[in-house]
């Protein structure tokens, strides 16, 4: 007999659990020229639950001070909530140790750490692999380095359901290969790349391995030590958490082997004219006074998806993402970019001959909140040779009647030109 | 009819509609009253570039007017550029260089002309307003 399986099976939210979530989020109950928002667009950035807010608000009317410089007891209190929230987005990746988790203004500045940090280690000729999925973030960085340095960039094509073309990929890492940069979950095409495959490849070849988790850790559990990554980078603004906060977090002994980036105070042991010394890890990387708010807020946004649970959260948005999929290609004239078997709930379509532009401006006056153009991902355009996309993401609070308003907004459009 | 008034006569046009897509129907509509730049023309140097829609735009002068043609790949704005060209096109170049066009306001689409819109359109009244001092030096000349 075949034991019970324990998994719950894939469901969306209940409509009274989806107003309980809603609920938490202020920003949702407003209007847009008299409609009610419909937001999605979740992938630039996600709406801010009410704890969020508070705990900024907390933070600036009882114990607002700098940290880890004072001795007087607000110093020391900001300096332990905010190496609480260290702790806290330690246990949401599950790292090792805290030490390896540094807080940055956002994924674009972690890699820019990595690429000038990396900057100085590599050697001329030495190649850096990336995917032509990546977001403009993860590829001027290194551009700029290879052209600053003569290092090379590689790229692994995509296939045209959106997929990482693998059997390209495995002839590009070669021995040259010293960086795998790649993103997790593509913003634009919704992919999520089998990476635990590729870090492994890239470790049989020597190669350190850097995820790009921007648009991968509001929606899939993550678990660095077992993905094995050596670096893993991450906004905190579209994860519920407040703007110009980041994560980059590495190996321990990747972090000590890399340069500081950024010099100034807090990331020194001792300085003299003659020489400074660096400070330990996480200080070496963290030069100047953090943005403390931000970090609590980032924190307190965790605490919201741990307490809803990341794996309800990935059943609920893989319900809207089917359901999504099924009316959109019910009609006729429409092409989705990314069908992946295996993606998040981000659906990049064009309808017919319609600009994206006019898509745009017009679900706007509907009050759907909808990205439009390029998404920072100009290379994909160039793959399948278009314009530009609509991209609708979405994310926890958003519900199977808002997709029912999106849908008939998008029939209204139709008829419009 | 002068700028002022062709400006009120869109205006009042636009006043019949009290819904956005109704207004924005309206648009579209005026999109296929533009006068078309030649397909030949669609180049690089009669490119205004915008962020996420392009738009191109050419004058002449004849009789001391100046005449636009113009076109855009996404619609909205090729109707709101059809609105630019009927009340602009025809006029003086003095006249066009010394308008304000407030009647984008007026008809709430203000937005689609602020700078950071990413559509070209506010590089294209610049332009338009480039094209007629243009004439106006040469004419002096
Ligand atoms: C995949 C991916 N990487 C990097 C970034 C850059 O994030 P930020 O602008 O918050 O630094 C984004 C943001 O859109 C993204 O989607």
């Amino acid at each position: 007999m075949m034991p019970d399986t324990p998994t719950k099976p894939l469901r969306a939210f209940t409509a009274i659990e989806s107003e309980q979530i809603r609920s938490l989020f202020p920003i949702l109950g407003r209007q847009i020229y008299g409609k009610q928002l419909v937001y999605f667009d979740n992938g630039a950035t996600t709406q801010k639950p009410q704890r969020v807010l508070d705990s900024i608000q907390n933070y600036y009317t009882t114990y607002n001070s700098n940290v880890h410089r004072g001795v007087h007891f607000l110093s020391q209190q900001a300096t332990d909530v905010m190496e609480d929230a260290r702790k806290t987005i330690q246990e949401f990746i599950n790292a090792k140790q805290a030490e390896e988790i540094i807080f940055t203004s956002g994924a674009t500045e972690s890699i820019n750490l990595l690429a000038s940090s990396f900057s100085q280690l590599l050697a001329k000729g030495d190649e850096i692999l990336i995917s032509a999925m990546e977001h403009h973030a993860n590829i001027v960085p290194w551009q700029m380095i290879c052209e600053r340095y003569g290092y090379h960039l590689r790229v692994i094509p995509i296939l045209d359901n959106g997929d990482l073309d693998l059997i390209a990929f495995d002839k590009l890492i070669t021995p040259k290969t010293k960086l795998l940069s790649v993103v997790q979950v593509s913003n634009t095409l919704g992919t999520i790349n089998p990476i635990k495959q590729l870090i492994d490849k890239a470790h049989q070849n020597n190669t350190a391995v850097i995820i790009d988790g921007s648009q991968a850790v509001q929606h899939l559990k993550i678990d660095v030590q077992e993905l094995d990554c050596d670096f893993y980078v991450f906004s905190g603004h579209k994860l519920y958490g407040p703007t110009g906060t980041g994560v980059l977090y590495g190996k321990k002994n990747r972090l000590e082997q890399l340069p500081p980036y950024k010099g100034g105070g807090d990331m020194i042991k001792e300085v003299s004219f003659e020489k400074t010394t660096y400070n330990d890890l996480p200080f070496k990387f963290e030069a100047g006074t953090p943005n403390i708010e931000g970090i609590i807020g980032l924190a307190e946004a965790i605490h919201f998806i741990n307490h809803t649970g990341i794996a309800s959260i990935a059943n609920h948005e893989a319900d809207l993402l089917n359901y999504f999929t099924d009316k959109l290609r019910a009609i006729p004239g429409i092409r989705i970019f990314g069908e992946s078997s295996n993606k998040i709930a981000v659906i990049s379509f064009l309808l017919r001959d319609i600009h994206p532009y006019d898509i745009g401006v017009l679900l706007d006056k509907m009050g759907i909140a909808v990205r439009t153009g390029h998404h920072c991902t100009q290379p994909i355009m160039q793959r399948y040779q278009i314009p530009g996309t609509v991209r609708a993401s979405l994310a926890v609070y958003n519900t199977r009647a808002e997709i029912d308003v999106f849908i008939d907004a998008l029939h209204r459009i139709n008829k419009m030109f | 009819m002068s700028i002022a008034e062709k400006e009120k006569e869109v205006i009042e046009e636009f006043e019949l509609f009290n819904d956005w897509m109704d207004k924005y129907e309206h648009i579209i509509e005026q999109s296929r009253q533009l006068p078309l730049i030649d397909e030949l023309q669609k180049t690089d140097e009669y490119l205004v570039r915008g962020c996420q829609s392009k738009v191109w735009l050419n004058a002449t002068f004849k009789d001391g007017c100046v005449y636009f043609t113009a076109d855009s790949d996404a619609v909205i704005t090729k109707g709101i550029i059809a609105l630019l060209v009927r009340v602009l096109s025809g006029e003086k170049p003095e006249v066009i260089i010394e308008s304000q066009l407030s009647f984008i306001d007026r008809i709430g689409l203000k937005e689609h002309l602020t700078p950071n819109r990413a559509n070209g359109l506010a590089s294209m009244v610049k332009l338009m307003k480039t094209f007629a001092l243009g004439f106006k030096l040469k004419q002096q000349a």
